[in-house]
């Protein structure tokens, strides 16, 4: 009987600050247990610049300008399953702190008018920079998403409950003292 | 009082006295039913509707309801629960409800409530409301971003004798808790840390001053115990 193909992973981070992947590595030795089941596809962990076709993908963060808009809908057409990992995926967490401020504002207060800057300093405007959105929008918002998986970040012990379900084929669910929101 | 006669919770006897609510029955036996607005030590609002309940066939609120002998009541049913989530997916999306920045995290009833219910995503698309922020007063901050209006903040007032939270305003955006003062500050009103108010609130809107983290997360209340077990025994917020 032939080995059972592998699950093609691929993560990313949009409007997050990488601590939810750094709790997947917070797996600690179970990371040798998850490379024997899945391939990882982009992920700043391979470095790999766009996504190919996979069987999950992981979005750590919300989406706050356009670029994240084209990640997640990168991710979405080429992930059979996507899943929202940590708060700022699920509700914006942080960035989302700017929702009721008007972005100029916030824009002008940062780069113009705040103590301590150079003189001249401006609002950056170069066209690498992407568009930032008004407001920041948990991943839902935007495109489908199969599975939530909360926490700020999720634990160590949380990720891999609920990989080790996905990849069982199980619907994954946390229990008391996994499932959190802070 | 003797109990006078029970009635079956998911199938399982439940003794009442004669007065009482199905959800008060239930929480002096020690079982839990959801609820977010109602407490022990006040007259139920029936508003919030996690504790709805279904009795004989028919939906009602656990908390307005009397208990009466012989009913048959379903309560953590498959399809109650799933009706659960979806009102707390309401809430979590209606006010702004960031976990990992409040201060009542993990001693938190709307959080721990859909802990215990399995609510892992919001669902809806959030609202972001801009609310405001009163940290006038020397000993307590309002963070109204996390109001459910459960109007437990106006009952506790009220008993206090001071009236200083009120409900007013109209509709979803409109409802709020009103400050009753001339200003609309706390800082100007009689209220004290000392006050049933001030320690009422199920969520992180009345939150004492110099305390918020001298217990760190992960070894709260409800991060030692679900809130179906913490809450049965005795232990009230």
């Amino acid at each position: 009987m032939s080995e059972p193909r592998k699950l093609r992973v691929a993560t990313t981070s949009l409007a997050g600050c990488f601590g939810c992947h750094m709790s997947l590595l917070d797996i600690d030795e179970r990371l040798f247990t998850l490379i024997e089941l899945v391939d990882f596809d982009r992920t700043p962990l391979t470095d790999i610049k766009r996504c190919g076709p996979c069987d999950l993908g992981l979005i750590e963060g919300g989406v706050c300008n356009a670029e994240n808009v084209h990640v997640l809908r990168e991710f979405r057409r080429q992930c059979k399953t996507l899943v929202a990992v940590g708060a700022c995926a699920i509700n914006g967490g942080l960035p989302a702190q700017r929702n009721h401020l008007d972005l100029r504002d916030i824009l002008e207060a940062v780069y113009e008018t705040e103590g301590g800057l150079a003189r001249g300093a401006h609002i950056p405007n170069d066209p690498e920079l992407p568009l930032p959105l008004d407001r920041v929008h948990p991943i839902h918002e935007v495109v489908k998403v199969d599975y939530f998986l909360p926490g700020c970040p999720p634990s160590g012990d949380a990720i891999w409950k609920f990989l080790t379900d996905l990849i069982a084929g199980r619907t994954p669910t946390l229990g008391h003292g996994l499932l959190h929101y802070d | 009082m003797a109990n006078d006669d029970t009635f079956l919770l998911d199938g399982v006897a439940v003794p009442f006295n004669t007065g009482q609510t199905i959800l008060q029955a239930a929480h002096a036996a020690g079982r839990y039913i959801p609820h977010l607005c109602w407490h022990p030590d006040y007259k139920p609002h029936g508003s919030c509707k996690l504790c709805t309940v279904k009795i004989d066939g028919r939906l009602a609120s656990a908390c307005t309801t009397p208990a009466t002998p012989g009913l048959r009541v379903e309560n953590r049913t498959p399809e109650l629960d799933e009706q659960r989530r979806t009102l707390l997916q309401m809430l979590f999306v209606e006010g702004n409800h960031f976990c990992p920045s409040c201060e009542k995290s993990g001693q938190c009833l709307l959080q721990a409530t859909a802990y215990e219910l399995g609510m892992m995503g919001p669902h809806f698309d959030h609202f972001y409301p801009n609310r405001p922020v009163d940290a006038s007063h020397p000993d307590v901050l309002l963070d109204f971003n996390r109001c459910i209006l459960c109007s437990l903040c106006e009952q506790a007032s009220a008993r206090d004798g001071k009236f200083v939270f009120v409900m007013g305003g109209r509709g979803m955006r409109g409802r709020k808790v009103i400050i009753n003062s001339a200003t609309g500050r706390l800082a100007d009103t009689d209220f004290s840390l000392t006050d049933h108010a001030a320690s009422i609130c199920p969520v992180g809107v009345i939150l004492k001053k110099r305390v918020g983290f001298i217990v760190p997360y992960g070894q709260r209340k409800y991060d030692r115990a679900p809130v179906s077990v913490a809450d049965t025994q005795g232990d009230e917020p």
